[in-house]
């Protein structure tokens, strides 16, 4: 029986709706708990589920909702007495610390705020980071959602006050040795790094760390403050501020490939930099190393060779040889690759790359797509690629989805926190008879669930088994974005990913090589 | 100097609006003493009730 619950205008972040979310579905009876806020993408969710109904219909992004099916009536009630139990928890939490309702009250409480993490609905996120620049806050804006026009404003409107206005979509940084949002702990150090994409900068700030060294800062710009309409705003002013930081012995640069004439101004500072105060390394993710090369910089093939070059260079060594390939003795990679393709059956071609970070997907499909031809994805790199609904959408041959994207969150948390949608997936596909490799991330630190890998472990040790029952093997290739100091724990994390047969590389670049290897052993030595 | 390049040097006073987990990480490394900070959280929630119309004449009233 479906019973539905609506208060409206009622707000609770995302994450909050997530805990009641899981809460209500240990409740014996409940076969199936949907707790979230009026959106598009929620009630989409609740026609999937069968939890539909004219008055869910009827609701607004305002309003919060709970819809239940259950076996009995005693279900509902025991689930409707959970729900109460959550709230109530929240409302005890709220009123045991202060906290004030504005921003305005915030600084009566302390004037000497400095810098503002908004993320708030992104309909709402113009105004209350508008609010924090006109009281001369820095901001790190971590909604989505916001229009190319609300930014454009934001940003001129901080560059003309000189502060930062990290985001729209910003989802890291690390100011002053602090994480913020999805970020890790990391080693302070030599390196700064400017970075118009989430996870790419996560991950190199993590391989930064694992190589021993450190960062002074990492600034987030939003993934489209190089498109030609924001025209870098933010990314010249961070840029500056890191050449102009004494600390910072060291730049990268990392973005998706700028906009032309962006590109050149970016690459005209920097250049200028690097010449006569400090070197610059330049990963324009997937785009032409000749350019930065042109401009006398340090270019990288991938995150993980970005990160090795600058940290060479901080040591004053030499630049390393490019990183295009897994770092693996050839017969240990060979034996790795007969001992996983072996098992499998004839039928098993492809692979599947479940991300959640959207740069990790689309660094791995720009290392793939000139060998594999077409990888459909929700972010293909060819419109002819696209996969159009990938909530609901059968998924065939090499695909690769980022699960973080809008279609997946609105009103719903990111997939670093709530792996449900991607362990679904996982399960549903394990069942495809062409499947051969599983590609995924595993984002560990603050901002993402307390332990994704016992989520993704148990996912993958399912799919393994739903294979197996059908006389097949999958393979499963992840990379971890985490360092020993996250409160997860690189080594725990890897231990319990590993314990579920997957095998654990170093980088987002390693695992995508790997897959390269084992494809092409699948597939008669095409690629 | 840069207000960026200023901001650099100074201890960070936090605030944060929206998603409370993300003040509560920034608390436990305040209180660990990993983070020497300070970090308040504001109880957003929107203006008029998300009722555009409202939240633009009290903005109005500002």
């Amino acid at each position: 029986m479906v019973s539905l619950q609506i208060k409206p205008n009622t707000y609770y972040d995302s994450i909050t709706l997530m805990i009641i979310s899981k809460e209500l579905k240990k409740v014996p009876g409940v076969k199936e708990a949907l707790v979230g806020m009026g959106t598009d993408l929620n009630l989409d969710i609740a026609k999937v589920t069968g939890l539909s109904s004219p008055e869910l219909e009827a609701i607004t992004p305002n309003d919060f909702f709970v819809a239940l099916d259950c076996e009995n009536e005693e279900a509902v009630a025991n689930a409707l007495k959970a729900l109460e139990e959550q709230l109530n928890k929240k409302e005890e939490s709220r009123s045991a610390a202060y906290y004030p309702p504005t921003l305005t009250s915030a600084l009566k409480a302390d004037p000497k705020i400095n810098l503002a993490l908004i993320s708030v609905p992104g309909r709402h996120a113009y105004d209350v980071a508008k609010d924090a620049l006109d009281k001369n806050i820095n901001v790190m804006l971590f909604s989505d959602n916001v229009s190319m026009e609300e930014e454009k404003k934001l940003k001129e409107y901080a560059v003309s006050k000189e502060l930062l206005m990290m985001g729209p979509d910003c989802g890291t940084a690390v100011v002053n040795g602090l994480p913020l949002a999805f970020a890790n702990v990391i080693h302070k150090g030599p390196i700064g790094i400017c970075g118009a994409s989430g996870t790419g900068t996560q991950e190199l700030t993590i391989l930064i760390d694992q190589l021993g060294s450190g960062i002074t800062q990492a600034l987030g710009t939003g993934g489209r403050d190089l498109k030609a309409e924001i025209g870098g705003l933010m990314f010249k002013q961070c840029l500056n501020a890191l050449i102009n930081d004494p600390e910072t012995k060291v730049i990268i640069m990392l973005s998706k490939p700028p906009a032309e004439h962006v590109a050149k101004e970016i690459l005209s500072i920097a250049k200028e930099c690097n010449d006569h105060i400090k070197p610059v390394v330049v990963d324009f993710i997937g785009g032409d190393p000749h350019l930065p090369k042109e401009y006398g910089l340090v270019a990288a093939y991938n995150l993980e060779d970005a990160a090795r070059k600058a940290v060479a260079l901080s040591k004053g060594e030499p630049v390393p040889a490019d990183m295009i390939d897994i770092d693996m003795p050839r017969a240990e990679l060979e034996a790795l690759i007969e001992r996983e393709t072996s098992k499998m059956a004839p039928t098993q071609k492809y692979y599947r790359g479940f991300f959640s970070g959207g740069t990790l997907a689309d660094e791995s499909m720009k290392l793939s797509i000139g060998k594999l031809g077409h990888i459909y994805s929700n972010i293909p790199l060819k419109p002819e690629d696209k996969i159009e609904n990938p909530l609901t959408a059968e998924y065939k041959e090499n695909t690769c989805i980022d699960f973080g994207e809008d279609e997946f969150t609105e009103g719903k948390p990111h997939p670093m926190i709530d792996l449900t949608l991607r362990c679904e997936r996982i399960l549903r596909d394990a069942h495809d008879p062409t499947l051969a490799i599983l590609q995924c991330d595993c984002v560990i630190g603050y901002g993402s669930n307390p332990n994704p890998a016992e989520e993704l472990a148990a996912a993958i040790a399912k799919a393994k088994e739903i294979a197996a029952s059908e006389g097949r093997y999958i393979s499963a290739i992840c990379s971890i974005v985490g360092t020993e100091g996250d409160p997860q724990n690189l080594t725990e994390t890897r231990k319990q990913l590993e314990a579920a047969g997957a095998i654990v590389v170093r980088s987002n670049a390693q695992s995508t090589y790997l897959v390269h290897h084992m494809l092409d052993k699948l597939n008669g030595g095409k690629y | 100097m840069h207000q960026i390049n200023k901001l650099f040097g100074e201890k960070l006073h936090m605030v944060n609006i929206g998603v409370e987990t993300f003040y509560q990480d920034m608390l436990s490394q305040k209180e660990a003493g990993t983070q020497d900070i300070e970090v308040i959280h504001v109880d957003w929630k929107p203006v008029a009730g998300g009722n555009k119309k409202l939240a633009g004449m009290l903005g109005m009233l500002k």
